[in-house]
């Protein structure tokens, strides 16, 4: 095989891997939309808040701490040095259930029949209002987050490519990072696992009929809010994946918060309804902009295109498909 | 008894069509007009100039462009960010390559050319809308903020990538630049604002405002009886482009005087905060975007206030707690009053007509 193509293979393989975490967002995003019919822009302050909580919870930090010493002027730090993986990842799922509910209770309940635009808003102080708690009870500095996935080029693939170049040339093998390999897995056990739990369980069950059709859903006994706060629970629960994923690869700050943005243009790509395009919208938009990157990215000379260059590809898709690769069919009544 | 209307007749359809057709509020209009023409220039210091006024002002602007384009139209756009970085950085590109030229044409020239940006980046609208138009703006925000951060044509191949404006004068009196005194820019910007929401406020009771509203109410409808979606949706696009490209060369000539393109113009700092504004001032409403603009900038001076000055917490700790609350105080709204603080005030109204007897 020729460098080039094997450079392009690498190329596109990155750009999967980069696609799955873009996926594992907008899963979120969908998830609350078929249920819920609130487009939540705080998915990616959800992600950054589960990581926040994850490390405050695994270095025992003393919650509201900042605030407390400079209330009374002590000085809390930690409660204990440190606290198992699993444990701690068990906590911020708990955290993360009660913060569904919570927001079930206080939000949500009372903008039941808003247009779409207001409860897109309300979302928008949520992100604000959960950034700034998230802030205030952890502390605001970039946190370094460890919970033992391992990270770094892979050797044995880097090895075993090594060979395929032609003799002579000068290839050192494919570079990719072990982290988004494991980020893949699990990814796919996710997804898969949602999958069966929407297909063989009676909440699942109950969790499709709410997503067809609310009205009918409550009309054979399914309780919306129950279904709500599970549903945004789950999402929350993906959150934390996500920002397990990121806040590792790239440390837990503010702008883990931003993916939510990534998230975005996968989303008009695979449409606002769809599980399936959401996580076919992520791998597409992921290999888009690595592709992108590396041979359009040359001759702009000014690079940086993946800002804004998954939006383009999705606005150039959308004038072909405007309900996105598997959205509902948009039919117009007047 | 207050807001009585009785014995009020219409006798002319000039009187019928007029922007204030009530007595009460046109004694309310002109008093607040005597205000800030003729008090508030001579007793505004520089505090109340850069903090206060002036920014309403330039965020009115902005709220009512924005207004133009969701409110009466009905197209959500996330993209003001990048609209308002356009009218800027047109204002420095003009600026720089005509020294000679007044402040004023430069500034209406950027929002002619922030105008035909809109039209472009509103061609999407045509085939697209609710929320994938909404994500589809955003494209407009990421690119055009990337290309005044990329190519430096834009700012002039400076090497911090700033721009920064030059001194300009109107009757001799400088409105741009360091030494320009409070009056001056706080007029500036009052005159630019005043005569543009006459404009708006009479575009919308035209024809082109009322075809904008048909396809806001149901665009299917509206293309049945005859209004074309095409040339309607592209002119909200474009006026709206136009108010807020005037108000982001306002923003960085007479405002801020040196802007950073990421930092000043950020989905964060300008595009959602104006979105904010025109929502909770009330969508569809020419009041409402002053009311919005006004509360969205005031509420960080007060709350800073009350965290810094009054309770003693450390700066990061406040600001942490301004977006804790400032988030929390978006959700209340929303929840007591989702048509805004117009809507309020239409209910105050109602209330001061029969006010001391109620029935």
């Amino acid at each position: 095989m020729s460098v080039e193509l094997l450079n392009f293979i690498e190329t596109v393989l990155n750009g999967l891997m980069s696609g799955v975490m873009y996926s594992l967002v907008a899963l979120g995003f969908v998830l609350i939309f078929k249920a819920s019919g609130v487009f939540n822009f705080a998915q990616g302050v959800f992600a950054l808040f589960a990581a926040l909580t994850l490390v405050g919870y695994q270095t025992g930090q003393v919650p509201f701490a900042h605030l407390i010493n400079e209330l009374f002027g002590t000085n809390y730090h930690n409660w204990y040095a440190s606290m198992p993986n699993f444990l701690a990842i068990l906590l911020t799922m708990v955290t993360m259930i009660a913060l569904a509910w919570i927001i079930e209770r206080l939000v949500l309940k009372h903008l039941v029949n808003q247009d779409p635009i207001i409860l897109f808003m309300a979302t928008i102080g949520l992100a604000f209002a959960l950034e700034g708690v998230g802030d205030l009870m952890w502390g605001s500095d970039v946190k370094v987050l460890d919970v033992g996935i391992p990270s770094g080029g892979s050797i044995w693939l880097e090895e075993a490519t090594i060979g395929l170049a032609a003799e002579g040339s000068d290839y050192y093998g494919m570079y990719v990072d072990v982290l988004n390999i494991w980020a893949t897995v699990i990814a796919v056990i996710l997804v898969v696992s949602l999958a069966l739990f929407s297909q063989y369980t009676k909440t699942g069950r109950a969790l499709r009929a709410v997503a067809d059709d609310h009205q009918a859903a409550l009309s054979v006994g399914i309780s919306l809010r129950s279904i709500w706060i599970l549903v945004w629970a789950i999402s929350g629960f993906i959150a934390m994946v996500a920002g397990i994923m990121w806040g590792t690869e790239s440390g837990v700050q503010f702008s883990l918060s931003l993916i939510a943005l990534k998230a975005l243009p996968v989303l008009i790509l695979g449409g606002f309804t769809s599980i399936p395009g959401a996580i076919i919208g992520g791998l597409l938009i992921g290999v888009g902009e690595k592709l992108a990157e590396i041979y359009i990215g040359g001759y702009f000379e000014t690079g940086a295109l993946e800002n804004w260059f998954a939006y383009v590809m999705a606005l150039v898709f959308l004038l072909f498909r405007p309900q996105g690769l598997f959205g509902d069919k948009i039919i117009e009544r007047v | 008894m207050i807001y009585k209307e009785t014995g009020q007749y219409k006798s002319s359809y000039k009187s019928d069509h007029a922007i204030f057709p009530l007595l009460q509020d046109k004694i309310a209009f002109s008093t607040l007009m005597f205000i800030a023409f003729l008090i508030i220039p001579f007793v505004i210091n520089s505090y109340w100039e850069k903090a206060i006024l002036v920014p309403f002002l330039i965020f009115s602007l902005a709220a009512i462009g924005l207004n133009i384009l969701t409110g009466y139209c009905g197209q959500v756009s996330l993209g003001t960010g990048g609209f308002m970085a356009v009218g800027a950085f047109s204002t420095y590109k003009i600026m720089t390559s005509f020294p000679d030229m007044n402040i004023m044409i430069i500034i209406l020239i950027s929002g002619l050319i922030t105008a035909a940006v809109g039209i472009i980046f509103g061609l999407p609208s045509l085939r697209i809308k609710g929320f994938y138009l909404a994500v589809a703006t955003l494209a407009s925000q990421f690119f055009l903020v990337w290309l005044f951060n990329k190519v430096p044509w834009f700012y002039n191949y400076s090497d911090t990538g700033q721009i920064t404006v030059s001194e300009r004068t109107m009757f001799g009196v400088p409105v741009t630049g360091a030494e320009a005194p409070s009056y001056a820019t706080y007029l500036f910007c009052l005159v630019l604002v005043v005569v543009l929401s006459f404009a708006a406020k009479n575009l919308i009771r035209s024809k082109m405002g009322r075809s904008w509203m048909a396809i806001r109410d149901m665009d299917i409808a509206a293309e049945i009886i005859g209004v074309p979606p095409l040339k309607t949706k592209l002119s909200a696009f474009a006026i709206s482009s136009f108010y807020i490209g005037v108000a982001g060369a306002l923003y960085f000539a007479v405002f801020l005087g040196a802007i950073e393109v990421t930092e000043s113009f950020d989905i964060m700092t300008i595009s959602f905060p104006v979105l904010f504004m025109i929502i909770i001032g009330g969508l569809g409403s020419m009041l409402g975007s002053f009311l919005g603009a006004a509360f969205v900038v005031t509420l960080p001076i007060g709350l800073k206030f009350l965290m810094v000055d009054m309770v003693g917490l450390s700066a990061v700790t406040a600001k942490h707690f301004e977006i804790t609350i400032w988030g929390l105080l978006m959700i209340v709204f929303l929840i007591v009053e989702p048509h805004g603080l117009a809507r309020l005030w239409s209910i105050a109204k109602e209330k001061l007509r029969r006010w001391p007897f109620p029935y």
